[in-house]
Parts: structure tokens; C-alpha cells; sequence
């Protein structure tokens, strides 16, 4: 659970991302099998997300078009966003 | 590659084949059971384990065959579902494919639409939910999306049964007007438009008889395993070739999934009045807490709390009444009844079958209330959010949040829970939950802990129950990190899940669910029960009527130096035990066979009491909370996760029940001999 990357020019993983902020997907790490499911249910590079719930260790749920997806804290350090400035 | 299941064309011309199709969340059950009723077969798609259902229905004097897909979000080759989803349209050729979508997740449903046009099949979109989006302040206009997509848009209640009619006639009308359609197909980004090209043309030819080239092209550029595994081997002259194109654009597949959310864009721009952003919605208000690591758990346990409490508060009288007021007569009946008959006739008939499996169908209220308000909790929305804050305690034992919905399932019947380990979508974490189901006890365990601990505790048993309860879950805990660590080697798998609208229970879908739940229990007290109960019976005859010369007393008597470190020395005991492999509830039938004669004025539970230490007492209980699976278990769990988990399931069990029994009893002694 550690190497957690922070914060390289304006990118940042989903799971750093506090609740009730807003981000734009960049680029979707991991294997393709991971790939290929989160980009189905919407996670593409550009498409806007928006955090609901981000607590700890715990999983990560976010909306992303239209609808509320659950992420385990692995598969949400796995999305590199670029997070948006409130308002 | 499974050709079975042709779709039945042989009733003549005039029947149709129907696929439903759609991601899950979208009401596609309500839809098909609204449409066939109970006109419908459940089973599984030959020689996999995913549930195929699939039903009939007449309309206008012809024979509609509707299969219900698997729900799956694409329909790449990620998963068994998403390969059988695909290969029933492009093998079986259904004369229509209809696609349901939630027209509150309007953007992310249509995903599944675009890879559906890329096939050859005449689509319908059946728009459900509308009800749900404007709730949500989200508003389609169906003609517009529809003109923009070029197929027939037919906008749903399926719960309240709105437009299913005119959904149907617009599917039966497109197979007899099939140039009635122009779909307008999602294209590929103009950047790899040149490769796709070049890909078509080096594979045209080779693509075997029912894959359409374009569409293979296109799923190999998005390096789809199984359509590469199958050109592999088709083209071999050519796949090195093609293989070179594929290696110098391996991230073509990102673009594929963009650009459909591209061409989504469009369609949603055209088709929808966007709502106004920034509303809170319920579902927003009540995830605040629900979904919050603590008052999320708070509000878990809760849910326990109304299930259990609703279970054990309103099922308990009923049993009572049934077993004092409705089987007791009834056995004392079929006494007088058989009176004339040799005596073995009114043994067999009252004391075997009717007493085994009396009390066992005598438990169905108990059933039936927690799997009604399960039923509930699921329909509502709220168990994927249980999910959700489980998560984090699931991983410890190398499984997510997924894992935690059939075993809470298993608190009402193991079987079901084990079947529903399906939703679990890695293979790994899929069979350790399987193999970790039997560890949560299921109502038949609670019933016979139920039924015997006020005998031995007086008031102390609630305490006792919810003790017996902790050490099963402890114990499922303990195997779960164990197995993980030694045969996984804490190798992770991903938790990705939808978490749905909260919306109002539909009484159908719930009186659905809880009706198949309840006729699979009933069909195994039926059969297997009644079987076992006969069997035991029989088995406990002696000599002369004395059960202490049975066949079964020499079982249980060959055990009795192992009992004895459980303080359970006596036969019956272990008889009792060993007759719950058959059926978990046959302890109490078992236990009522061969106390049969003992002491009159007490109740079955007061009799059993008399013979007990208290350690002892704890120890049979703990015993029968953890002992083998029934046999119900142990062959869906065999189908499910294969021999070897299902044995090494026994092997646990055997060994952990008998442990604990005996470290339990020894304690016990400890402490009372202080």
C-alpha cells in the first residue's frame, strides 16, 4: 500500500483526491483486463469525476457519467486525474 | 465455444427468438419476468457457471422465446459473461436483440449499446427507468434519441409494467420489417481509421463462418484475448502480419473506448435535457451516511440487527404454532390413522418422515422472512452499499468488498449463498468466499442452536447464541487469512462496483426472489430430507424395538472415545451430529428419533438438557455451529470451486469443529472444577 505518488505537475491519483472535489481523468494505469473494465464503465482520459467518499485506506466512490462507481484503494491509485479548482 | 441451445425455430415460421441484453442495474429481470412470468427456465449456460434464464410468451398468436443475457457493462472478452452475451448473438443469430438501459445512467448504459451496433443483430433500446431520471431532475427525450441513433427508442416503467407492450410490438414488428431501421454505428477515431483498414483487409478471408470481419478487425485492435486467440489459430499465414500492426498500436484500445464515449456524447447531447448541475439528490443525502466508515458500519450493523430481529421476532411464534398446533396434531393423527397397519408402517410414517421433515418445513418461515427482507435491502439499493463499507475488513483476507454479499446471504441458506458467489469477479477471491460460505451459519445451524440452547442456558442463551455466532464468524476470519497468505500469497484482486439509485421496492421482484429462494429449500426438504429422515429412522431400529441395538447406536457407539473429548460420550449425540451432513435441521429430527422414549413430561430440548454438563452442553452446540457442510452445500460448493476446495472444506470443518468442541468442553471443566 505504500509508494502512494503525490502530486507531479498538477497530475495525482483518484485516491488522493478529498471528497467532494471535482478531477479530469488522465491516463488509466494497471493491466489491460483492469483497463478494459474501468474504461466500460466510463473512466477515460478526459472524462470529468467527481469524489463522493474518500476515507483512509478504505475503498473510494466516485461519480463519474451519471453514475456512482466503488473503487478499492488500489484501483483508485491506478487513475491519474488532474484535480479541478473548486467552483 | 458452446453451439447448444438453438434458438427453437421449429415451432414453425411464426416464432421468434428475442435476446434481452443490458448492464446491471437497469431492471432488465423486471423486464423479463414481467414478460414471461412464471413461463420461465432457469439454469446455466452449457457447461459454464453463469445463471441462463430464459422464457416464453405468445403474442399476437406467435411464440416469442426470450433470452435473458448475462448483465455485463461491454462486451469485450474480460469475462465468462461477456463471452456468452457475445457469442448467443453472433452464433445464435436471435431475430431481434433488445437492450435495456437506465435512463438515469443514460451516458455510461450506452456504452453497451455502441458495442452492440458493431454486430450484426437488429437492435431495440428499451429506455427503463424514466421515472428514476426524472426523479433525478434528468430528462430524455426518446423520438430525438432514437432519430439520433436510428433504431427504435421505446421508453420503460418496468416496474409498473409501462410500455412493455408497445416494446414488444416494435421488436416483432422490426424482425418482420427489418429494413424498417438505419442504426447509426459508432466509428472509430479518425487516427486509427487507417489501421483498422489495414487490418480488415490482411484478415479478410481468413475470419472463421459466423464472425463478421469488421468486427473482428475491430476487436483485435482493441487486443481482445479470445477474438486473438481465434485468429491465431484461423490465419496463420497471415497473423504474423497482422500481429506486427497490432504490436505498434497497443494503445489503440484507449481510443476505441474514447471515442465510443465520443460518439455517446453526441447521442446524449442530442437526446437529453441536461439536468441543472450541483442538485443533491436522495441517494447523495443518504450515502453521506451510509457510505461513511463509521456511521456506515453503525448503520450495517443495524440492518443485522433488522434482519435478525425481524427473522428470529416475527418467524419464532410462527414455527412454534406450526410445529405445536399444526404437526403435532397431524402426527398424532396419522398414529391413530395407521393404528390398523403393522406397527413399522405408523414408525416409519410418524416418528421418521413426518416428525424429520415436519420440523424441517416447519423452519420455511424463518426462510422466508429473511430472505424477504434481504430481498428488500438488495432492491432498494442498500446491500452494494454494505458492500462498500466492508470493503476494508474483507481485505485482510484477500478478498473486497463483493465477497461480503453472499455471505451475508449464507445467514439464510448456504446453497443460494454459494451459488451467488458468482458476483465475486475474480476466479481466486470467487472460490475462497465459496469455500468460506459454510463458515457463516446458515438458519437451519441457527435453528437447532435455537432450539436446544434455552434448555441448556435458561436466560443466559441469547448471550450463548450470539457468542456461538462470534466464534463462527472468528473462525471464518482466522481460515480466510490463513488460505490467503498460504495459497494466494495476498495477491490482490480488484474491487470495482456499481453502486445504484436508491429507489422504492418493487413487491414483484422481491416476491420473485424470495419465491425461487424458498422452492429450492422446499425441493431439498422434499427430497433429500425426507430421504435422510426414512433413512435414520430405519437406521435406529433394534432388535426387539430397542434403538440401543441399532445399526446407528453401533455408528455413533464406534465414536464415542472421540465424543469423549468433547464431553459428548453418548451415541445419540454423535448420531444426531453425523445425520447433520444430510441436512443441517435433521440434528433436531435425529435427536427427536432417539430421545423418543426417554422422560415424557419434558420437551425434546429438556430431555436432551438432563444428560448434559454445562460444558458439555457448549460443546455440541459449538460442534454443530462448525461441523461439516450438508450435502446441499457441499455439491453446489463441488460445481462451483471443484472437488478439491469441497474436500478440503470437510477436512476444515471436521477438524475445527472437533477442536474447538474439545477445547470448549475442556475449558469448561477447568473453570468448573475452580
Amino acid at each position: 500500500m505504500d509508494g502512494i505518488p503525490h502530486s507531479q505537475g498538477g497530475l495525482t491519483p483518484l485516491g488522493s483526491v478529498p471528497a467532494g472535489a471535482r478531477a479530469v481523468i488522465r491516463e488509466v494505469r494497471g493491466g489491460r483486463g483492469f483497463t478494459a473494465r474501468v474504461l466500460a464503465l466510463g473512466f477515460t482520459p478526459g472524462a470529468e469525476v467527481t469524489v463522493m467518499q474518500n476515507f483512509g485506506r478504505g475503498p473510494v466512490l466516485v461519480e463519474v457519467r451519471q453514475s456512482r462507481v466503488a473503487l478499492g484503494r488500489w484501483e483508485s491509485i491506478k487513475i491519474i486525474v488532474e484535480q479541478l479548482p473548486e467552483g | 465455444m458452446d453451439h447448444s441451445r438453438p434458438p427453437d425455430r421449429q415451432e414453425g415460421p411464426r416464432s421468434i427468438t428475442i435476446a434481452l441484453a443490458g448492464q446491471p442495474n437497469v431492471g432488465k429481470s423486471t423486464v423479463f419476468n414481467m414478460l414471461t412470468g412464471l413461463n420461465q427456465h432457469v439454469g446455466n449456460w452449457p457447461g459454464k457457471t453463469v445463471e441462463h434464464r430464459s422464457g416464453t410468451f405468445v403474442r399476437d398468436g406467435r411464440q416469442v422465446h426470450l433470452v435473458d443475457l448475462p448483465g455485463t457493462y461491454s462486451l469485450t472478452a474480460n469475462s465468462e459473461e461477456e463471452r456468452l452475451a457475445r457469442d448467443f448473438i453472433i452464433r445464435q443469430q436471435p431475430d431481434v436483440t433488445i437492450v435495456i438501459v437506465n435512463a438515469a445512467a443514460l451516458e455510461r448504459n450506452l456504452y453497451l449499446v455502441a458495442e452492440l451496433l458493431a454486430l450484426p443483430t437488429p437492435l431495440v433500446v428499451g429506455l427503463n427507468m424514466i421515472d428514476v431520471a426524472e426523479q433525478a431532475g434528468l430528462e430524455v427525450e426518446p423520438h430525438v434519441l432514437s432519430a439520433a441513433l436510428g433504431i427504435p427508442v421505446i421508453p420503460l416503467v418496468a416496474s409498473c409494467n409501462e410500455g412493455l407492450a408497445e416494446l414488444v410490438r416494435v421488436s416483432v414488428d422490426l424482425v418482420d420489417h427489418p429494413t424498417s431501421s438505419r442504426p447509426n454505428r459508432p466509428t472509430i477515431r479518425e487516427a486509427h481509421r487507417p489501421v483498422l483498414e489495414d487490418l480488415q483487409a490482411r484478415i479478410a478471408g481468413h475470419v472463421p463462418a459466423p464472425y463478421p470481419e469488421d468486427w473482428v478487425a475491430l476487436k483485435l485492435l482493441e487486443g481482445d484475448t479470445q477474438i486473438t486467440d481465434i485468429m491465431r489459430q484461423a490465419a496463420p499465414s497471415a497473423w504474423q502480419a497482422v500481429h506486427a500492426v497490432l504490436a505498434s498500436h497497443e494503445d489503440a484500445y484507449l481510443d476505441i473506448a474514447g471515442g465510443r464515449y465520443e460518439w455517446i456524447g453526441r447521442m446524449v447531447r442530442a437526446g437529453v435535457v441536461r439536468p441543472r448541475a450541483g442538485v443533491v439528490s436522495v441517494t447523495d443525502r443518504i450515502d453521506r451516511v451510509a457510505t461513511h466508515p463509521v456511521w456506515g458500519v453503525l448503520l450495517l450493523l443495524g440492518a443485522f440487527g433488522l434482519v435478525f430481529g425481524l427473522t428470529y421476532g416475527v418467524a419464532m411464534p410462527i414455527v412454534d404454532w406450526l410445529q405445536v398446533s399444526v404437526l403435532a396434531p397431524i402426527i398424532a393423527g396419522s398414529r391413530l390413522a395407521l393404528a390398523p397397519w403393522p406397527p413399522w408402517s405408523s414408525g416409519l410414517i410418524a416418528d421418521g418422515l413426518l416428525a424429520g421433515a415436519g420440523t424441517v418445513v416447519a423452519f420455511l418461515p424463518i426462510l422466508v422472512i429473511f430472505f424477504a427482507v434481504l430481498a428488500l435491502l438488495e432492491d432498494i439499493g442498500y446491500l452494494a452499499r454494505g458492500a462498500y463499507v466492508m470493503d476494508r475488513l474483507m481485505h485482510p483476507m484477500g478478498l473486497h468488498g463483493k465477497s461480503f454479499l453472499p455471505l451475508f446471504l449464507g445467514f439464510g441458506c448456504n446453497v443460494p449463498a454459494i451459488l451467488g458467489t458468482r458476483i465475486v469477479d475474480n476466479r481466486r477471491a470467487q472460490r475462497l468466499t465459496v469455500f468460506l460460505v459454510p463458515l457463516v451459519p446458515c438458519s437451519a445451524r441457527m435453528a437447532v442452536v435455537t432450539f436446544l440452547a434455552p434448555a441448556f442456558f435458561g436466560q443466559a442463551a441469547g448471550l450463548v447464541l450470539w457468542i456461538l455466532v462470534l466464534i463462527n464468524v472468528t473462525v471464518m476470519a482466522i481460515a480466510g487469512v490463513i488460505i490467503n497468505r498460504l495459497a494466494f500469497r495476498g495477491e490482490h484482486s480488484a474491487f470495482i462496483m456499481e453502486m445504484p439509485l436508491y429507489h422504492l421496492p418493487n413487491l414483484r421482484t422481491i416476491g420473485l426472489d424470495v419465491w425461487q429462494n424458498t422452492s429450492a429449500f422446499l425441493r431439498k426438504a422434499g427430497t433429500v430430507i425426507l430421504l435422510a429422515a426414512a433413512v435414520t429412522w430405519a437406521l435406529s431400529q433394534g432388535p426387539g424395538g430397542n434403538a440401543g441395538l441399532s445399526p446407528l447406536a453401533r455408528l455413533g457407539r464406534s465414536l464415542e472415545p472421540v465424543g469423549a473429548w468433547m464431553g459428548l460420550g453418548d451415541w445419540r449425540l454423535l448420531a444426531a451430529l453425523l445425520s447433520s451432513i444430510v441436512a443441517k435441521e435433521n440434528t433436531i429430527a435425529t435427536l427427536g428419533i432417539l430421545y423418543e422414549h426417554e422422560n415424557p413430561a419434558l420437551g425434546l430440548a429438556e430431555r436432551v438438557a438432563q444428560s448434559l454438563t454445562p460444558p458439555a452442553a457448549v460443546a455440541l452446540l459449538v460442534v454443530q455451529m462448525l461441523f461439516v457442510p450438508c450435502v446441499a452445500s457441499l455439491a453446489v460448493m463441488r460445481k462451483e470451486a471443484g472437488t478439491g476446495w469441497m474436500l478440503l472444506s470437510i477436512g476444515l470443518s471436521l477438524v475445527t469443529s472437533l477442536a474447538a468442541g474439545a477445547l470448549v468442553y475442556q475449558i469448561g471443566r477447568v473453570i468448573m472444577a475452580a
